[in-house]
Order: structure tokens, then C-alpha cells, then sequence
């Protein structure tokens, strides 16, 4: 794979998992189990869908097909989208929400912060500008880690149950392949084996203070970042979002 | 006793104008405190929190201002209901940005209620249970995405031509509340009068999507500064109070005057065929409303009134083991602090 290619890869997996992640936060939209929460979900949506657009700019850019941040969100298919397998998986409680976004926050953050030391001018400054959101993401997400795991048994509960559930899609998250060795050694993006100790720390120590055991799993899930495999979910998603330019191909909006 | 009026809570009978005239009362005169509340209305004072008030001035703003905010709450569905299926990314966020705000909206909306002694948790039940009622238009379905365009030009429209007036309402933190709210509508009313140009300048299915949208949300528009003046019970005290500056028929006109020319500039037809200039009143003319269409949909039998209270529930309800923990937690850091701090003392 060339670096450029290599690139491209790269900047559609950042992109698309803040497209897709935010898309699904975007579900909560008017439905959150506390006005309060709701406005902070549609916030932490707003960010991520936002940081898409930056990435999947300079993802069609760097591409130099003449396509667009919406030809990439909107007309891709299943098998071309390079998220992590966690970010597709369904809202199904305020607890899977919760847990999601703190096994990916935790990353993001991580990720982000190592970014902001990139040789690629452009996607230093991209980070720099979302390192500030993620920031408070992770805060947010690890907070109500804690207070929904320590609060009352139901929720503690509930939350033990998100955990056991999508743990199996935490491993991709610091598994490094080519692509991000590649990355990696041209100075663009981070050793992820260097990012994991400090993840699982990160982890270990809000499970502990939320009261919740981490999940023994035996195999990881993965193939959403490298274009393997999907999860049966994003097909939906795809559908849904993007309906409207399938319908009607080609016009403004 | 000073202290024990300010202890029942916002129901105090406290006089702001004059203290010593309070502390003279041995037995308040009702009458005066009305002619004196009066007074300071026609004044244009504005009324605050811990001020005296007639029961009947409190508990008017209190359904106004719940039924507001609870308009905003249930608005965020028939727009939420697009969020997901915006066609491009950049109206995917300023969608889901606006609702937002909506959502702020509710925010202030329930606090400006609750200095009236309102409790948010009551009101949110009064909703729920179908006792308190919201704007009627959100109980029509949102099925292009150019009602999205529609809901903005013409729903936020509408809101605005009520809403402005309600910056000079006499009760101060409504009035306050409205003025951030204006200022965001207005914002909103260009984006969705902007989606609807778009749309009109684009395919002819896109058009054609826009002029659906016009004829399904026009008249519901109307009906949103609500029955004629003839028929509105509460227009004359509402009035006479300064909560309300202008008739339901006069913001209609002024809505109907400031809207049919955008049409014309869209391109697109207003369905109706009265629809007229009249040069010599500098008005336009426009058709008779269905009432009997208005009466239905308040009444609980539009569209979709079932569906939207049936999603604020189901919300309402699986939050509730979030909202449980929340107090949970919180109680649990407390004891652990007290506990920590008593070991402190002792060591």
C-alpha cells in the first residue's frame, strides 16, 4: 500500500467512526432519559459528526478522486466503511450508550493526544481542535461509568450487562495492523501497543471505582477498521442515513 | 413572619413596592394589593418572582409557560424524527443543533415555570397524563425532508410573531427567557427558509417536495396563534395583564402579510384560493380556517397526538432507573464525604 493510500485508510477510520458513532448518539435525539442528558448526548453527537466532516474532507482530499465528505458518507457501502466494530452497535439502553462511549472515548482520547504530535500538518490541527471535545467526552462517559455502576442495583446491573456485552469490541480499538504500523513509522500517527497500557489502566480504574468487573473474554471481535467484517447493524444504519441521497442521486440539498 | 411568608416558597404574598407598607398590613386587603398589582402592570414594571401576585396571574403565566416549554419538548420530535436521515452532513448537524436548542428552550422554559412555584417533575406529568396540552402543530408527521424546510419557515416563523411580544411580557423571567429564545428562532427560521430555497432552486422532484410541504404545513401554521379572537377565553385578561400584546387575529394577519411574499419569492403556491393582496389595507385577504380541524387536533385526535405522547412516556419512563441513579449516587457521595469528614475530626 502506498502512504497515500495508507492515508486514506487511516483518515477514513478516524472519520467514519466519528460519522458512525455520532450517527447513533444522533438517535437519542428527544428521547434522552433526562432533559439534561439529552442535551449533553445531542452534544457529544454535534462533536462527533462534526470532527467527521473535517476528517472525511481531508480523507477525499488526500484521496484526490474529486469526491466529496458527503460522496464518502453517503454513497459507501457496508463493506467500505472502516469504523470500529463498537461505534455501529445499537444505542439498546442509556446503559450500552454509556459504556460504548467510554470504551471509545478512552481510545479517542488517547489517539487524540498522540495526534496532536502528528507529522500531517492537517490532521495535527484536526486533532488539536477535537483533543478540547474529547476531552470531555471521556469525562462525561467515565462519570456516568461511575455513577450508573455504583448507583443503584438495577443500574449497577444494567450496566454490568452493557459491559459483558460490548467488551468483545474493545480489542480492535489498540490492535495495530498494517496500516497503522505504516502510519505509525511515517510519523503520522501513534504505536497503538504503546497506547494500550495506558487504556487498560484507564479502564481497569473507572470499572473499579463504578463497582463493575471487567468481562473475562476468551476472543476479541474485530474486522470493522480493516474492512474484514462488519457487524449486521451498520447495514441500517447506512440505510437510514442515507436514504435521501440514494432516493434522489445527484441534487444539492 | 417575614421569614415564614418567604418560606412558603414562591406563593409569598410580599408586596415588593413597599416593605413598611407590608409591615403596616395587619389584615391585607385584597383589593388593594389587585389594584396595586394593576397599577404597576400599567406602569410596564415588570413582575418578578418573589412579588405579590393575584393566584389567578400565577397560575395563567404557569400554563402558558409549561405549556411552552412542554411545546418545545414534544417539538423535538417530528424534526428529531429527520436527524437521522438528513441528506448531507452539514444539515445533519445544524439539524441536530437546532434541536438542541429546542431542547434548551424546555430548559428555561420549565426553570422560569418553577419561580412561580411550579414543580418540573408535576409538569412533566401533566403531560404525560394528556392534562396539559402543547402546540398543536407538532401533532402533524414530518414525512420529506422538506418539512424540515417547512417546519423551519413557517413553524418557527409563526412561534416568532408569538414570541416576540413576549420579551415585554410583565413577568420578568419569562420575558428574559423569550428574548434568549427570539434570538435563536430567528436563527432557525432562515435555515429552514433556506432549505425550502434550495429545494425550490434544485430537481423537480425537489420542488416538488417543497410546494407538499407548504400544502400540508400552511394552514396548521394558521392555526398555531390559535381560535379567532371571538373565541379565545383568555385573550381579554391576558391582555389586560401584559402577558399578551396582540390578539391571535392580529399575529395571524401580521403572519399571513410577512409570509405570502417569501411563497412568491420560493416559487411555490399557498393552498388557498382566496388568498389576495388587498392594496387598499395593505393586507392580504385570506381564506376561512377549519376550526373543526383545529378543535380535533387540540382535543387530542390529530395525526399523530398519540405517538408523540407515547415516545415523551416511553422516554420518561426508561429514564427512570437512570434518574433513580443518579440520586443514588449522589446520596452515597454525600454520606461517603460526611463519613470521611467525621473520621477526620476524630483522628
Amino acid at each position: 500500500m502506498t502512504l497515500t493510500e495508507a492515508k486514506f485508510e487511516y483518515l477514513l477510520r478516524l472519520g467514519d467512526n466519528a460519522l458512525i458513532l455520532g450517527h447513533r448518539l444522533s438517535e437519542w435525539c428527544g428521547h434522552g432519559p433526562i432533559l439534561e442528558q439529552d442535551i449533553a448526548i445531542t452534544n457529544i453527537a454535534l462533536d462527533q459528526v462534526g470532527q467527521a466532516r473535517s476528517l472525511l474532507q481531508y480523507a477525499a482530499e488526500v484521496e484526490g478522486k474529486g469526491r466529496s465528505e458527503d460522496d464518502l458518507a453517503y454513497t459507501r457501502d457496508v463493506m467500505q466503511f472502516r469504523n470500529l466494530l463498537l461505534v455501529e452497535q445499537p444505542n439498546e439502553d442509556f446503559a450500552y450508550t454509556i459504556v460504548r462511549q467510554f470504551l471509545f472515548d478512552n481510545f479517542n482520547f488517547l489517539l487524540h493526544q498522540a495526534l496532536t504530535q502528528s507529522k500531517d500538518e492537517h490532521l495535527r490541527a484536526i486533532a488539536e481542535k477535537s483533543l478540547k471535545e474529547i476531552t470531555y467526552h471521556l469525562r462525561y462517559s467515565s462519570e456516568w461509568m461511575i455513577r450508573l455502576g455504583d448507583g443503584t442495583e438495577e443500574s449497577h446491573q444494567k450496566m454490568q450487562t452493557a459491559l459483558d456485552d460490548l467488551f468483545i469490541y474493545s480489542g480492535e480499538l489498540t490492535s495495530p495492523d498494517e496500516v497503522d504500523q505504516q502510519m505509525h513509522e511515517a510519523g503520522i500517527g501513534p504505536d497503538l501497543d504503546r497506547l494500550k497500557p495506558a487504556y487498560d489502566q484507564k479502564v481497569k480504574d473507572i470499572l473499579a471505582e463504578a463497582t463493575l468487573q471487567l468481562p473475562e473474554v476468551k476472543y476479541m471481535q474485530s474486522g470493522g477498521k480493516d474492512g474484514r467484517m462488519h457487524t449486521e447493524h451498520l447495514g441500517f444504519i447506512l440505510a437510514e442515513l442515507q436514504f435521501v441521497q440514494r432516493a434522489y442521486p445527484g441534487m444539492e440539498w | 413572619m417575614k421569614s415564614c411568608i418567604f418560606a412558603y416558597k414562591h406563593k409569598a404574598i410580599l408586596p415588593s413596592a413597599s416593605q413598611s407598607f407590608y409591615d403596616n398590613m395587619k389584615e391585607p386587603n385584597q383589593h388593594t394589593f389587585e389594584d396595586q398589582f394593576q397599577a404597576r402592570i400599567d406602569a410596564e414594571e415588570r413582575i418578578e418572582p418573589k412579588d405579590w401576585m393575584p393566584e389567578k396571574y400565577r397560575k395563567t403565566l404557569i400554563r402558558q409557560i409549561s405549556q411552552h416549554a412542554h411545546s418545545e419538548i414534544v417539538g423535538m420530535l417530528p424534526e428529531g424524527n429527520w436527524v437521522t436521515r438528513a441528506p448531507s452532513l452539514r444539515r445533519k448537524v445544524a439539524l441536530l443543533a437546532k434541536v438542541q436548542d429546542e431542547a434548551g428552550h424546555g430548559l428555561y422554559l420549565y426553570g422560569a415555570a418553577e419561580t412561580l412555584g411550579a414543580e418540573r417533575d408535576d409538569l412533566l406529568d401533566e403531560l404525560h397524563t394528556g392534562k396539559a396540552k402543547y402546540s398543536s402543530i407538532f401533532n402533524y408527521p414530518t414525512l420529506s425532508w422538506a418539512d424540515i424546510g417547512a417546519i423551519g419557515w413557517l413553524v418557527d416563523g409563526a412561534a416568532i410573531m408569538n414570541q416576540v411580544p413576549l420579551c415585554r411580557c410583565s413577568y420578568g423571567p419569562y420575558a428574559r427567557a423569550m428574548v434568549r429564545v427570539c434570538k435563536e428562532e430567528s436563527f432557525h427560521q432562515r435555515q429552514g427558509y433556506e432549505i425550502m430555497l434550495t429545494l425550490a432552486r434544485g430537481s423537480e422532484a425537489q420542488k416538488q417536495m417543497a410546494q407538499d410541504a407548504l400544502n400540508r404545513w400552511w394552514w396548521p401554521s394558521l392555526m398555531m396563534f390559535g381560535p379567532s379572537d371571538k373565541d379565545s377565553k383568555h385573550t381579554a385578561q391576558s391582555m389586560a395583564w401584559k402577558i399578551k400584546r396582540f390578539t391571535n387575529d392580529e399575529l395571524r394577519q401580521r403572519f399571513v402579510d410577512i409570509t405570502a411574499p417569501q411563497a412568491e419569492f420560493l416559487g411555490l403556491t399557498i393552498p388557498d384560493e382566496d388568498l389576495r393582496y388587498n392594496a387598499e389595507t395593505g393586507h392580504y385577504e385570506f381564506g376561512a380556517i377549519n376550526w373543526d380541524e383545529f378543535w380535533q387536533v387540540v382535543s387530542g385526535d390529530g395525526p399523530c397526538n398519540r405517538q408523540r405522547l407515547k415516545a415523551r412516556r416511553k422516554a420518561h419512563e426508561e429514564g427512570a432507573w437512570v434518574r433513580d441513579a443518579a440520586v443514588a449516587y449522589a446520596e452515597k457521595r454525600r454520606q461517603r464525604k460526611a463519613a470521611a469528614a467525621q473520621q477526620q475530626q476524630v483522628a
